[in-house]
């Protein structure tokens, strides 16, 4: 900077402040236009869920605003009059297991196979990242087959059998990456001073990765939240549904669709991947690009 | 072994008295440790992700009933279905478009927060996340609403412009339009996080030496932002294509495939034909032909996060 003001003296410096507010204009400007891109589906998911059955079935008012008055009805209606909180609480259930399991596997796995060898171990470090990249809809007929074996199909502790194949590979991955940064120094102190290496791992690794395994717990969270092919392949009665099959598929089977009480279901529904977002961000961004910048 | 005998003198030396110590010292071996801790991970890779794969292989050989051996059956009569042609190609098109744009808006977007003083960064990047957070399921249902053929609030806004009502479902080609349009704007806030974090990794001083050589914007761009950043640009686009070539959720809820079969990618069709008309076998063949597209770039991907461990450490 001080060079370029000394070689355009006074009038450069001037446009160059005058370039620099211009770039920040159309910056400010783009990216609204993408925000609106990327904002309308959610905006317009809350208005209609504000509105009454009438307003939204009827073409005369403008549909991205609520004209008629603000109403709950939809809320009331989602909450009183279908299987929403069956599949609230299946998916809550379901999620649960699957953190706990997820998180529990992949420390340990990512604590010994960021530290100690054993034979095989720097194969399976890079087999876990490649089973990451299959994906669940090449997984799902087979699996179809086995939770039949199991006897599982259409329960939803056939969710917490195989959403771990969607969690375990990144957070394990992760994990790994967390651990390798805490510098040897520390382990070999805790060695010295007689600690064994579960006392290690609880006493040392866990609090100084804390920020990776809030990272990773957040992404086993939305992900076994959010998981779709497996329910609707695996799960068909109401009862066992969880909220993503079952807002989609379950709630539209009425006579006439019931859009205002559908878009109330999907925002309830994304709510709480939504408030852990809101509130851990950080942690959140974290996770995401840890699995490109790490390791 | 040499360093637990290093370590820990005195006990090993008491446990070799003790009877079926053996045993005991195999148990304490940091080896065997290390092997037990990784158990339950081997067990979930193995008993779901690697057998499930190569199974599937096996289920693709029999027939409908699965009593039968029919070798390659199932794939010919998927070759020779001109439907399964038109799912290819339909899979290339959505894959490639979408990861393009995805790519292409998180470039523009990721310079464009960059570029932001550091203090409204933040709010910014929180706002264009919230497509990737919200469960796609779920902001599907609400673009589908967006598209509904008597309420669609778009056509509202064409009409109130004077246009025509767009059948954004219902015809065909405008209905591969709106798939790869929720998936750009589910995906390309990904890209706006990845390359945002990278380019707070280039160095500053690069951009200030550039600037004292008189280059451009665009040349700083050229010449610093993209060769520092080529790595991490090549991870996310292959990675995004291995997720975008298995993208189920948004084709399913949105079109279930239709019009015509038009819209249908390798996942919904195997679904459609493998859990709905309970054809496992078949259904099983039509994923694995996702299988080469994502060994490819699961190579690069790999040879690509290797590279970039060895920069870093």
């Amino acid at each position: 900077m001080i060079a370029a003001v000394a070689e355009y003296p006074r009038a450069g410096g001037a446009s160059l402040k005058r370039n620099r507010r211009w770039a920040l204009f159309t910056s400010y400007f783009f990216l609204i236009l993408f925000a609106i891109f990327f904002l309308t589906p959610p905006y317009y998911m809350i208005v209609t869920s504000l509105k009454s059955d009438a307003e939204v079935a009827h073409l005369a008012t403008n549909p991205w605003i609520i004209a008629n008055g603000l109403t709950l009805e939809q809320y009331r209606l989602l909450f009183r009059e279908t299987d929403f909180l069956i599949y609230f609480k299946n998916t809550v259930i379901v999620t649960l297991c699957v953190v706990a399991i997820t998180m529990v596997v992949s420390v340990l796995a990512a604590f010994s196979l960021s530290r100690m060898r054993f034979w095989g171990s720097g194969i399976l470090a890079t087999g876990i990242f490649l089973t990451y990249l299959i994906p669940d809809t090449l997984l799902f007929i087979p699996l179809f087959q086995i939770v039949r074996g199991f006897g599982l199909l259409n329960s939803y502790w056939s969710m917490v059998l195989v959403y771990p194949t969607l969690t375990v590979p990144f957070c394990t991955w992760i994990m790994i990456g967390y651990f390798q940064s805490i510098p040897k120094e520390l382990d070999e102190a805790a060695l010295i001073d007689g600690a064994g290496h579960m006392q290690m791992l609880f006493k040392i690794f866990i609090p100084v990765a804390l920020p990776g395994i809030i990272a990773a717990t957040i992404f086993a969270f939305t992900v076994s939240w959010a998981a779709f092919v497996y329910p609707i392949a695996f799960l068909f009665s109401a009862d066992q549904q969880v909220l993503t099959v079952g807002t989609v598929t379950s709630l539209i089977k009425a006579d006439v669709y019931k859009w205002g009480m559908l878009m109330a279901g999907a925002l309830v529904a994304a709510a709480p991947p939504l408030i852990v977002y809101a509130f851990l961000m950080d942690y959140y961004i974290a996770g995401l690009t840890a699995g490109a910048t790490k390791g | 072994m040499v360093d637990i005998v290093r370590r820990y003198p005195g006990q090993l030396a008491k446990s070799a008295f003790q009877p079926r110590a053996g045993m005991r010292q195999f148990v304490r071996r940091r080896s065997t440790i290390a092997f037990l801790m990784c158990l339950p991970l081997i067990v979930i890779v193995a008993g779901l992700i690697i057998y499930p794969a190569f199974y599937s292989i096996f289920l693709a050989t029999l027939n409908k009933a699965q009593t039968r051996f029919v070798g390659l059956g199932n794939f010919s009569y998927l070759l020779s279905r001109d439907t399964f042609w038109m799912v290819i190609q339909q899979s290339a098109i959505f894959a490639l478009t979408a990861v393009f744009f995805k790519a292409l808006i998180g470039l523009v977007t990721a310079h464009l927060v960059n570029n932001l003083p550091s203090k409204g960064q933040r709010k910014w990047r929180g706002m264009l996340l919230v497509p990737w957070v919200i469960p796609l399921a779920l902001s599907t249902l609400g673009w589908w609403w967006l598209f509904d053929p008597t309420h669609s609030a778009f056509n509202w806004l064409i009409r109130g412009f004077g246009g025509t009502d767009i059948p954004w479902l219902s015809d065909p080609y405008w209905a591969r339009f709106s798939v790869i349009l929720v998936n750009v704007w589910y995906g390309a806030p990904f890209f706006l996080i990845m390359y945002l974090a990278a380019l707070k990794s280039v160095p500053e001083q690069l951009y200030e030496a550039a600037q004292i050589d008189g280059a451009n914007a665009w040349q700083r761009f050229l010449h610093i932002t993209l060769p520092m950043m080529r790595n991490i640009i090549a991870i996310t686009v292959l990675f995004s294509l291995i997720v975008t070539f298995a993208n189920f959720d948004i084709v399913q809820i949105m079109t279930a495939g239709g019009p015509r079969n038009m819209t249908h990618v390798f996942a919904t069709y195997a679904f459609l034909l493998g859990i709905r008309s309970g054809d496992l076998p078949l259904g099983a063949a039509v994923s694995l032909f996702m299988f080469p597209i994502l060994a490819v770039s699961a190579v690069f991907i790999l040879r690509g996060v290797r590279k970039r461990g060895r920069e870093i450490g």
